[in-house]
């Protein structure tokens, strides 16, 4: 058989990049497959390209499902295609439930905005060896036992050998019937990365800019993580002056009044010398803002402590700076100015939940 | 082609299959990977198809469902004489088996159900030409070019008319009005009869309708087309000013819809026979004790329901088991269906047997719509608790709206008709007399989604090459949407309540 899916594959991934026929682009819809990590579910990003077709508008058509409650019962976002499909050339297919790790979601995330490994600095660059389960096998310790798989073949050895009583349906693995999970060893790079958040809390930021800021930051954080052994996060919030805080207290708060940006610098810069050599570790300063500071005198001061204390020890220096009705939008515009041949620096604009995927590429995206 | 264990396996099911009166064209087995059968299964069993991201587009979602292990293709059957199928190889053996067992049963409903009676049975060799057409005018006219005429015609590709295959067409009339030449004016053939009995043999009131029936005939064939056209992929490839490449490949287009649309007629009682089959030749010939439970879990597996969701497999396999149990025990017809006693008709059983019978008479002349309608009883909406739901716009979820097996039926069959697509005709050629196309929207009380519309217009353009129009409803006024390769124009239109009636009802 000749393979040439790879040809449709990569002109449709141009096509979702935007690279070629660009007015397709709108007609791209990124649905979503479910998997699920410990009690949450994930979602994976899959795009789909529908072209437009004379179809019914609204989704509030309903339709038929089966299951039991009465009338008002709740059943979720239901099926919206209902009925239609073909058979028979249609693969069977069955959804099935895993779990996906937190490197499999960076994985993902990396895969989609295609995304460079991290090349560490600093001397501390030594590949360790670090497991992994990865599969089953017939031997092992009594600690590494799975339970399902080791049941199942018991049930499997009693049935087949007749053993097996319905009325008193009891299971009892012997030997043979026992799996355990075994590993793969991994090459891990040890090396050790902090994260300093910074966040703008003062009056102007609502609660629609620290979503922003939430998503955005989690998603960083879990790319960060399967790039480095071991990461620390600090958090930093700050209005008219700055505190360290704990990462509740980071997303939830809401100040009031204004806002001098150099306070969060300032600690910043005291929180990294006094605990993270810059020999020792890879340093990533993250600020979010809604661009507005309280005096173009602290703006300045902000541009001194940026260019001769942060920008020196940090790995990448990322600003990002998220819409709202109040701020003035000033500050990236500042920084843009007056440090724009600083490659440390990457600043983005994020004006909603639709720039997100696009703002981590802009801090991801250069590797570093 | 097959491991020597998997031959035999084969060997074995298609004797059962056969036992049991199915009646198949040969299947060829190929085994793949999971890469191999992603592939296949994106070109929709094809793989010689002709290129297309959208084939890409398929590919990319199997394998991340696969690489994530949310979902995995076990088996992919291609209507075809000789039949392919594609089993994957990391399959168990048990898995197999199910899977063989359940392509003996797509496979003789290809070959008998009368839906399925005019399609291609040479499709793997039509698709391979049409691959090899498609990539030569690729190369011709460059690969954006055709592509973006490919586009265009998939954006309307859902414009056909389901019942097109069985119906016979009259041979075109020739020279319509070339010669300039006014045709004859018809008149009513009378009776022959004596003068005196003529007002009896011919009535006057009879003679005026037969009449008035002419003029409106002869009135009919000065519109073009004559009656509106459900079949709008078919007058467009007739009458639009295409390229001959174009015209081409829209007809290639237009063929592999046909091509699939007995699929998604029949997709509830298309899974639901193989499933049958394969849960009826497992259970009670194929299946060893050690394979008892692998074959539990993955028969669970494919009769899975989630609330919001009705699964063609679970339906169509109990509607099925359903019809063999009532034709068997005789609970059909006046004398079932006029006793009002429950108890009774709980145990009504006149050991009639009919049931296997029954089963294969259904698989051969029903689709989805007939078989819901026909054999979806109160009871099996009672046992199976189906429901129908509706979106609640104060909760801003969808709720079960309620469990009347009328309801259910009406809805079900409301997702059925035309695939659950809108009616769209071709109701004017020539509109306003200026080579203008008018498409309308047989409205069924849902709107169109608007922004789509717009661009499929806009496609329909590319194609007529002159304005297109677009009749339908939005909220509640009739309204008409234009493009003319331009801009979009949308208009409310204001019609005399004669007319609009008319309108309505396009025969």
């Amino acid at each position: 058989m000749i393979i040439k899916i790879e040809k449709d594959h990569s002109r449709f991934r141009q096509i979702v990049k935007g690279t070629i026929r660009k007015n397709l682009k709108k007609y791209i819809s990124h649905t979503e497959m479910i998997g699920r990590r410990g009690k949450d579910l994930v979602s994976i990003p899959v795009p789909q390209i529908d072209l437009p077709h004379f179809k019914y508008g609204h989704k509030k058509v309903g339709g038929v499902g089966q299951g039991d409650g009465p009338p008002g019962t709740p059943i979720g976002s239901g099926d919206q295609d209902g009925g239609s499909g073909e058979a028979g050339n249609q693969p069977g297919e069955h959804l099935l439930e895993v779990e996906v790790s937190i490197e499999e979601l960076a994985e993902i995330l990396g895969e989609e905005l295609e995304l460079p490994r991290i090349e560490p600095r600093g001397k501390k660059n030594i590949i360790s060896e670090k497991g992994r389960y990865t599969g089953i096998r017939r031997a092992g310790p009594e600690s590494l036992r799975h339970f399902k798989r080791t049941y199942r073949e018991a049930l499997k050895r009693q049935i087949v050998s007749g053993t097996y009583n319905h009325e008193r349906p009891v299971i009892i693995p012997v030997r043979e019937d026992k799996r355990f999970r075994s590993w793969k060893e991994q090459q891990h790079p040890e090396s050790s990365a902090v994260i300093v958040y910074m966040m703008d809390v003062s009056g102007s930021m609502g609660d629609e800019q620290k979503e922003l800021v939430r998503i955005e930051s989690f998603w960083i954080e879990t790319w960060l993580r399967s790039q480095y052994d071991g990461l620390q996060i600090r958090y930093i919030i700050h209005d008219a002056t700055a505190r360290e805080v704990d990462k509740q207290t980071f997303y939830h708060t809401r100040e009031s009044g204004g806002t001098v940006i150099s306070s969060a610098y300032d600690l910043c810069n005291r929180i990294i010398k006094q605990e993270y050599n810059p020999q020792d570790w890879n340093i990533y300063p993250f600020h979010f803002s809604d661009g507005d500071n309280w005096s173009g005198g602290d703006t300045a001061r902000c541009m001194k402590l940026l260019k001769e204390d942060l920008f020196p020890v940090s790995n990448q220096f990322s600003y990002g700076q998220v819409k709202s009705h109040y701020g003035s939008g000033q500050f990236i515009k500042d920084l843009s100015q007056h440090l724009s041949e600083e490659a440390i620096l990457v600043t983005s604009e994020i004006n909603g939940k639709d720039d997100i995927l696009r703002s981590i590429k802009d801090f991801l995206g250069k590797g570093r | 082609m097959l491991p020597p264990d998997l031959s035999e396996i084969r060997e074995e099911i298609r004797g059962h299959a056969a036992a049991y009166g199915l009646d198949f064209f040969e299947v060829i087995f190929h085994i793949l990977d999971f890469n191999g059968i992603n592939e296949v299964a994106a070109y929709g069993g094809f793989p010689t198809r002709y290129p297309h991201w959208r084939f890409g587009m398929e590919y990319d979602r199997l394998s991340k469902g696969y690489k994530y292990g949310l979902q995995k293709i076990y088996e992919m059957v291609i209507n075809n004489d000789p039949c392919y199928a594609y089993l994957l190889s990391a399959n168990q053996l048990v898995d197999q088996k199910i899977v063989m067992a359940h392509v003996y049963g797509h496979c003789d409903f290809f070959k008998n159900n009368v839906w399925f009676s005019k399609t291609n049975r040479k499709m793997v060799n039509e698709m391979a030409n049409h691959g090899v057409r498609i990539r030569r005018y690729m190369e011709r006219y460059g690969l954006e070019k055709v592509e973006a005429f490919i586009d265009a015609c998939l954006s309307i590709e859902n414009l056909i008319d389901y019942h097109a295959p069985f119906i016979q067409r009259k041979e075109k009339r020739g020279g319509r009005a070339l010669n300039g030449e006014e045709e004859v004016p018809a008149r009513v053939r009378k009776f022959k009869s004596k003068d005196y009995m003529n007002d009896f043999i011919n009535p006057r009131e009879f003679i005026d309708a037969e009449m008035r029936k002419l003029q409106e005939t002869m009135e009919q064939k000065k519109q073009f087309p004559e009656t509106p056209q459900k079949d709008v992929l078919r007058f467009l490839i007739e009458h639009a000013p295409l390229e001959n490449w174009e015209r081409d490949l829209f007809s290639m287009i237009r063929e592999e819809s046909y091509y699939f649309a007995p699929q998604g007629q029949t997709k509830i009682m298309n899974e639901g026979w193989a499933t049958f089959w394969h849960s009826t030749i497992m259970t009670q010939k194929c299946l060893k004790d050690s394979e008892l439970i692998d074959y539990a879990d993955h028969h669970s597996g494919t009769l899975g329901t989630r609330p919001g969701v009705i699964n063609p497999y679970k339906v169509g396999l109990e509607l099925f088991r359903d019809i063999e149990e009532r034709w068997n025990k005789g609970r059909f017809g006046k004398e079932y269906e006029e006793c009002d006693n429950s108890a009774e008709k709980k145990k009504w059983d006149r050991k009639l047997g009919l049931g296997r019978e029954k089963i294969f008479e259904v698989r051969k002349i029903y689709n989805d719509i007939t078989f819901i309608d026909t054999f979806l009883t109160e009871e099996f909406c009672e046992k199976h608790k189906l429901f129908t739901y509706r979106f609640n716009p104060q909760t801003g979820v969808y709720e079960i709206a309620d469990r009347d097996y009328r309801k259910v039926k009406a809805k079900l069959l409301f997702g059925l008709t035309n695939f659950g697509q809108p009616l769209i005709y071709v109701v004017e050629g020539n509109y306003r007399n200026r080579g203008e196309l008018l498409l309308k929207h047989h409205h069924e009380g849902i709107g169109l989604k608007q922004d789509y519309a717009r661009d499929t217009l806009k496609n329909l353009q590319i194609i007529w090459r002159r304005p297109v129009y677009l009749e339908t409803v939005v909220g509640e006024d009739e309204v008409r949407i234009g493009y003319d390769g331009k801009e979009i124009i949308e208009e409310k239109i204001g019609e005399p309540e004669e007319e609009k009636e008319k309108a309505e009802t396009p025969s």
